[in-house]
């Protein structure tokens, strides 16, 4: 049990489903306080940097146009970073899921007699749980992003993609450091919490020989990797080691090194509220008494080339991973990651994880959302979230409505109950009759029901709904068109 | 002119006194009104909760039921935007093409309220009266999906005696979501908390949207918690005058 009160589960096979997820957030008032505020500093920061940017809405078109042309051409551009990148000294090596991509990394440590490497943040890593496996063959892991090394250290589960300790502030960042790291009389000042963090990884940095970390863009036309961080943990991890392995979701790809003028344009202002990021690395293969000296690729598919051949879903891999939907949301404000089971938490996550499972898994994600639409309208990519949500909503569907349990469940009763009423408007007004009678018993005298069962209780647990009233709209314009014919018959006679 | 009603079927049964509120501010201002008593539901619950099959039916009906109106007003954005932005997708599933022919035409003729008192008729000032502290709640759907923009700002400035005042956090969702405020109970619960910190901050009387369904919610809250303020559909403001702003709204 670390600091939230809880054990964050980000294994979507073993994850409970979102609703009940969220509960221990829900009522963790300071781990939401921590979130909220998080959140507003960086959405008031994006607010500011988009608002002065005046083509803002033509960048993101472009964006968008770069990234769907990379992936409906992703065969050809993957091949193109191949060629060139082994051209220029690396390894390109090619994973198709997580086990794969997990198993090409242990065998290159091995082949480095690596007992111990620096990572910097990704996703990817996270994604195909790489730290417990290398842990569990003997390999120490030491992350060098910040927020990282907190959680690591808090053995805490991330929260978010771009500040994955968002939901840890700093009196508890010290807490974690001084107890983790042996410091007495830490204070909470961000300073000296930095000025620590600083002094454990400088010894890291110069000890361990292999580093692991992912990319934010690869470049078929050069072969380069491209890495964009803010506290130059990357440009460390890129410099001092003499073996550099990179991890890298197969849609990554930009096809041409141009292409970074949009996309590091956007991803800035979109993920931190920064004009230009503090750090952006590119490298390419091998330099002789320069950098990393054996330098691999790992191109891992795990489930993308699936969700590519899916017209409405392919827009989900034109992700760039800059979290302006999570910070957008309205219900990540209040459920914070941990509640989506996944590391990759918010909107993007919602729609990606159950994706990444081949829908065998996060069936609740898609559900984890009230369609609002807010993280549309900021998605530097014009991911349609909303419609992919939607979309996937009806794969579950189709999944459920075949197991028999759902016979008798009351959202499936209804729904289709509500659809054969639906079609024909004489049922529909049976029912509204027959609904304001079964009603009428939860009604109390002051025309509000405070209480319903089954299903009516998820609404009536914070809320009153009030009774159906006596008449309907269309019996009251029948009622007025029938009293208007009958004056129109008295004035003809 | 004559304009066809779409009540939507919660209106109709929930809160038939934004579908008479219409008739009476569409009449006042001259415009002829016909309501089809066929009509029943939009299928936007079924289309969002994933029931995808019952929600092409339910396109199909609309469509059939409209198809030769002039126009089509509608008190409900989240209707309307399921109408203009799950419609096309669905009936093109269905590879109907005849179908496919006659929603084209009919989409340009269907009209959010605001829309259709601004954009068609070009009328701001419906000669409402109003004398309360009024605070406009913009639905999801109405600020995203339909751009509606400042045009209820637009009507609700010219309502006399009505004094606006503005919600922070305009833009947040207050977490109805339609089933998403069962399924996701508690999540709803606390997005709609977060929300009526805003809404009663503004010491407001009522609150108004062009949602019942966001009202339905917000409503239920300040209920339960003896608020002391009332949600009530812009139809409703714009359809009292000095005769009848007795007992304005429920």
């Amino acid at each position: 049990m670390s600091h939230t009160g809880y054990r964050p589960v980000l294994d979507p096979a073993i994850a409970p489903p979102f609703p009940d997820a969220a509960l221990p957030v829900l009522r963790n008032p300071q781990l939401r306080k921590n979130v909220a505020h998080a959140i507003d500093v960086i959405q008031n920061k994006r607010g500011r940097l988009v608002e002065e940017k005046q083509d803002w809405q033509a960048l993101r078109t472009a964006a968008a146009a770069i990234r769907t042309h990379a992936l409906e051409n992703l065969g050809t551009y993957l091949e193109q970073f191949e060629e060139r990148c082994t051209a220029a000294g690396g390894v390109v090596h090619w994973a198709s899921d997580a086990a794969d991509a997990r198993h090409i990394i242990l065998e290159l440590l091995r082949e480095e007699n690596a007992s111990e490497v620096i990572k910097i943040k990704t996703m990817t890593s996270a994604e195909i749980q790489l730290n417990p496996h290398l842990e569990g063959a003997g390999v120490k892991v030491f992350e060098t992003d910040l927020a990282e090394i907190i959680l690591q250290l808090g053995e805490d589960e991330p929260s978010h993609i771009v500040v994955p300790a968002l939901h840890v502030n700093r009196s508890q960042v010290r807490e974690i450091f001084a107890r983790r790291m042996g410091i007495e009389n830490l204070s909470d000042d961000p300073q000296a919490l930095t000025a620590a963090a600083r002094s454990y990884l400088r010894r890291k940095f110069l000890s361990v020989p292999t580093a692991i970390g992912g990319a934010n863009f690869l470049i078929a036309e050069t072969g380069a990797v491209a890495v964009v961080e803010s506290e130059g943990n990357g440009r460390m991890c890129l410099t001092l080691p003499k073996t550099m392995i990179t991890i890298a979701g197969i849609e990554k790809v930009l096809p041409r090194y141009q292409d970074l003028e949009v996309m590091l344009q956007v991803l800035a202002r979109s993920a931190t509220g920064e004009r230009m990021n503090p750090y952006t690395s590119l490298w390419t293969g091998v330099t002789p008494g320069d950098g990393p000296q054996r330098f691999h690729v790992i191109l891992l598919d795990n489930g993308r080339s699936q969700i590519l051949a899916r017209r409405t879903e392919r827009q989900t891999l034109r992700c760039i991973r800059c979290a302006a939907c999570m910070n957008a949301c309205p219900v990540y404000r209040q459920t914070g990651g941990h509640a989506y089971g996944s590391v990759y938490p918010g909107p993007i996550g919602a729609i990606l994880t159950p994706q990444l499972t081949q829908m065998h898994h996060a069936q609740s994600l898609p559900y984890a959302s009230s369609l609002c639409g807010a993280c549309y309208e900021v998605c530097p990519v014009k991911i349609n979230i909303p419609e992919v949500l939607i979309e996937l909503r009806s794969q579950v569907t189709d999944q459920e409505r075949k197991q028999v349990r759902r016979i008798f469940d009351p959202m499936y009763l209804g729904l289709r109950m509500a659809n054969l009423l639906f079609s024909r408007a004489w049922l529909f007004h049976a029912a509204q009759r027959m609904g304001r009678l079964a009603l009428g018993f939860f009604t109390r005298k002051d025309g509000w029901i405070h209480a319903l069962p089954s299903v009516g209780a998820k609404w009536t647990q914070t809320r009153d709904l009030r009774g159906l009233p006596k008449q309907t709209f269309h019996t009251w314009w029948a009622a007025r068109e029938s009293a208007s014919s009958k004056i129109g018959d008295g004035e003809a006679r | 002119m004559r304009v066809s009603l779409f009540i939507t079927c919660y209106n109709d049964t929930l809160f038939p006194e934004t579908g008479r509120a219409v008739v009476t501010v569409l009449e006042r201002l001259g415009v002829g009104i016909d309501f089809n008593p066929q009509q029943t539901c939009c299928g936007q619950m079924h289309a969002n909760t994933g029931f995808r099959a019952e929600a092409f039916s339910l396109a199909k009906r609309f469509i059939r039921l409209y198809r030769d109106t002039e126009a089509v007003v509608i008190p409900s954005s989240s209707c309307v935007a399921m109408i203009r932005d799950q419609y096309p997708g669905l009936v093109e599933e269905l590879g109907d093409s005849a179908l496919s022919n006659e929603l084209r035409a009919l989409l340009p003729r269907v009209y959010e309220l605001s829309e259709f008192l601004i954009d068609r008729l070009g009328v701001e000032d419906v000669g409402a009266y109003f004398p309360h502290r009024v605070t406009y709640h913009a639905s999801c759907h109405g600020l995203r999906a339909l751009h509606l923009s400042d045009r209820p700002a637009r009507l609700l400035a010219k309502v006399r005696g009505l004094d606006l005042v503005p919600l922070a956090n305009l833009d947040r969702c207050c977490g109805f979501g339609g089933t998403f405020a069962v399924k996701n109970g508690e999540v709803s619960s606390a997005m709609l908390a977060a929300k009526l910190q805003d809404v009663t901050a503004t010491r407001a009387e009522f609150c108004t949207a062009l949602d019942n369904s966001c009202l339905m919610h917000l409503g239920g809250a300040l209920h339960r918690q003896f608020l002391g303020m009332r949600t009530i559909h812009m139809a409703e403001i714009l359809a009292s005058t000095e005769a009848s702003s007795t007992g304005a709204g429920a």
